[in-house]
């Protein structure tokens, strides 16, 4: 590798490229050649510094200078005064301690990177910077000294379990595959994450892909298969694109292709787009879809690793199972399992959400507490509000009040609260969510995604999504309650797949937590966080209230009057409970009840 | 036998490509589809029935996946289409707010081409920028940290 003794990182996320990311990635290149420093100061580009929305933004290494807010006219006088004088340009530095909207911040005492480990650190699209972080040589220990099973009896011994959510021991899984009957066989990356909230795999896959690339191969070589497929959701492109740079540079290192490190093991990789459809993320349903076809889930058995892709014994793992796999054969197998709780070994990773102060990826090891993810290192309620819920596990998942906040996390636990581990999203609501509406909202999404095929999943949702919705309305019955927890249990009785069999989660998790908020619905036609419109007023508090007429001036439906400097009043027939008098008002007289 | 016109041929041509991009390849067909799409912002029915028989699929399997998958449009789209993020995070973050203030300013419902055939808007799955929300997306272009008030600004961005 050529050495420089200074680096630039441009940020290329889809937000700093909206903001001219790229043309300031050129001028800083075609300076620093003006100056002749080219051999000096390497320009790179990187998915993510954590400012974009104040992008485009830039690190500096070694110093690790962060600049935001760039101009193009600008750059001429950074590159002299950083890179010919020295002096940095302090007035373009990024805030320090800025709360604010980083996806990736350096970790807090409490986090452990394993699978983020190079993610923001390394140029996801430089494969020797991989490799100079001990790349490939998991591959190579694997490929050299040991055979087959040896592998996936390491990989049992690290007790690593399915990183998409079902938790099931992933060298169980390779084994499976590998005693199936037949020369052909898949291995297949799960990158279809669909989780509303969930962008763990998206980081990995744009920041670090040859980890995941590496992990393929070894499994490929455990299991006995020549060809892999990484499936991607299409709502990803630059993950697609990393990766798809990343295969290239493996193959033409010799890491894809035939004969791998001299041996006699060939195996190659394609990645395979999604085109928008939440239940590809289901095995069945992904795999139907690389085959061209509707991403219908199927009844298994058969197991993919059985009859799999073109009916062939498939492994299906997701993305951050395998970017575990390289650090497990490195590190040793005790040493994974050191981390975390009796049964959920490793770290997680999540991508935290909602109303906390510090949203983005985390990632920590099982067994640490829902108090601790969302207190200590999300850094607490935004606007110093009251934790009312969090809602783990994706749209499947369930929600769970304070009384959890000491559970430790972990697939089990997690399980017996009434909720799931799922992908790793983390949406975290405050007191003025209502928990009636979350749901309703999460069946809207089901109701969306459900792909049609088995009826209790089709009708019965949309049967539970009307009841939610009726009773937001104002216009809930008695006997709607059971009518949920009835449709819900037979909708979890006879579904196919696990979007069917999740679906009614949401629910199920409110009635069980925050039942006296659909009973305040339906039977004192209330929303108790004042957020269902049907069920609220707003008023304006005589009081507060100093005649400003700027309520009046932007209600889109006249419905406030009142003269100058006199207290306004608005009329409960003509508002449609807009909240935009709320929002512009300047003496916070505008009160909902 | 209808009468084939110039815009008959356009698509002929565009499918063309496709297929011949992924060597008319059956378990292609979701890629074909995609870069049609990307080209022509639809995928129109001529374009089907030319797909259909150089892979030699039926067409019924042919709409069967085109009408499956959410980013494929059956119908022609406006010249610009804006897909809202309908997750939770965005929602708990203020994104109803942001998604009544788009419908009002554009004066169409999710799913509906405005008159003029300048806008197309439409809900979308999570696009995993989270951090940021509410977000939305006009063609390639992410917005992030939406509030209803930037509504008009972005809007008036596009011709």
């Amino acid at each position: 590798m050529a050495y420089f003794r200074s680096h630039i990182l441009v940020c290329n996320d889809p937000e700093c490229l909206e903001k001219g990311s790229m043309e300031i990635m050129d001028l800083l290149k075609q300076e620093i050649a003006k100056l002749g420093l080219q051999d000096e100061v390497q320009v790179l580009d990187t998915p993510r510094i954590g400012l974009c929305a104040q992008g485009p933004e830039i690190m500096v290494y070694p110093e690790g200078y962060h600049y935001i807010n760039l101009k193009k006219e600008n750059i001429p006088f950074l590159v002299e005064e950083q890179f010919l004088k020295g002096r940095p340009v302090k007035k373009w530095f990024a805030p320090e301690k800025k709360e604010g909207t980083q996806e990736l911040r350096e970790p807090t005492t409490k986090e452990v990177r394993v699978v983020l480990r190079n993610c923001g650190k390394i140029d996801p699209e430089n494969i020797e910077e991989y490799i100079a972080e001990d790349g490939y040589a998991a591959l190579a220990k694997v490929l050299t000294e040991s055979n087959p099973d040896e592998v996936i009896q390491t990989v049992k011994e690290s007790s690593l379990r399915g990183r998409g959510g079902a938790g099931f021991p992933t060298g169980v899984k390779w084994g499976f595959t590998r005693d199936s009957a037949g020369n052909e066989k898949y291995v297949i990356c799960n990158a279809d994450e669909g989780d509303p909230g969930a962008f763990m795999n998206r980081a990995v896959l744009e920041g670090d892909p040859h980890s995941v690339v590496e992990g393929m191969i070894i499994a490929a070589y455990a299991i006995g298969a020549s060809q892999g497929y990484i499936y991607c959701r299409a709502e990803y492109p630059i993950a697609v694109k990393t990766v798809k740079i990343a295969i290239s540079q493996a193959r033409n290192m010799g890491l894809l292709g035939e004969n791998i490190f001299g041996t006699d093991f060939s195996f190659d990789l394609e990645v395979r787009q999604g085109a928008g459809a939440f239940v590809c993320g289901e095995e069945t349903a992904l795999i139907a879809s690389i085959e061209g076809k509707r991403g219908e889930p199927r009844p298994r058995p058969p197991f993919p690793a059985v009859s799999g892709l073109f009916g062939k014994p498939t492994n299906i793992n997701n993305v951050e199972s395998y970017a575990n796999i390289p650090q497990i054969i490195l590190n040793g197998p005790e040493w994974f399992a050191s981390m975390g709780t009796e049964k959920s070994k490793g770290t997680k990773t999540f991508a935290l959400a909602g109303d906390v102060n510090k949203t983005g990826l985390i990632e920590v090891p099982f067994g640490i507490t829902l108090r601790e993810i969302i207190f200590d290192i999300g850094g607490g309620i935004k606007n110093g509000k009251e934790f009312k819920a969090i809602q783990t596990g994706g749209p499947m998942g369930g929600c769970l009040p304070k009384e959890y906040l000491d559970l430790p996390v972990d697939y089990e636990k997690l399980t017996e609260a009434g909720s799931i581990m799922g992908s790793g999203g983390m949406v975290v609501m405050d007191d003025e969510t209502c928990m009636v509406d979350i749901a309703r909202f999460f069946l809207e999404f089901i109701q969306d995604e459900s792909c049609g095929k088995c009826v209790p999943c089709r009708v019965g949702t949309k049967r539970m999504l009307e009841i939610l919705t009726r009773i937001c309305d104002g216009n809930g019955k008695d006997g709607d309650i059971e009518l949920l927890e009835n449709l819900s249990a037979e909708i979890i009785e006879d579904s196919l797949c696990g979007l069917g069999k999740g679906a009614p989660n949401p629910v199920i998790s409110t009635l069980r937590f925050f039942k006296d908020e659909y009973e305040a619905h339906i039977y004192n036609k209330e929303c108790p966080a004042k957020v269902c419109r049907a069920l609220i007023n707003y008023e304006i508090d005589p009081e507060k209230c100093v005649g400003c007429t700027l309520c009046a001036r932007n209600c889109p439906v006249d419905a406030i009057s009142g003269e100058r400097k006199q207290t306004h009043v608005i009329d409960p027939d003509i508002c449609i409970r807009c909240g935009i008098c709320k929002q512009v008002c300047n003496y916070d007289a505008v009160r909902v009840t | 036998m209808t009468i084939e016109t110039k815009k008959d041929r356009d698509f002929i041509k565009t499918a063309d490509e496709a297929v011949d991009m992924y060597d008319a390849k059956k378990e292609e067909l979701i890629p074909i589809l995609m870069k049609v799409n990307q080209d022509l912002g639809y995928i129109p029915k001529p374009v089907m029935e030319h797909i259909s028989s150089r892979l030699s699929v039926p067409q019924s399997h042919l709409y069967s996946v085109a009408s499956f998958y959410h980013m494929f449009f059956t119908k022609q789209t406006g010249r610009h289409v804006i897909k809202f993020c309908e997750s939770a995070p965005c929602h708990v973050a203020g994104g109803r707010e942001v998604f009544d203030a788009l419908k009002e300013e554009l004066g169409i419902l999710p799913g509906e081409t405005s008159e003029d055939g300048k806008w197309t808007l439409v809900t979308t799955s999570c696009l995993g920028v989270c951090a940021v929300g509410p977000v939305m997306m006009v063609d390639e272009d992410i917005y992030g940290n939406l509030t209803p008030e930037q509504i008009p600004d972005i809007l008036a961005k596009y011709e």
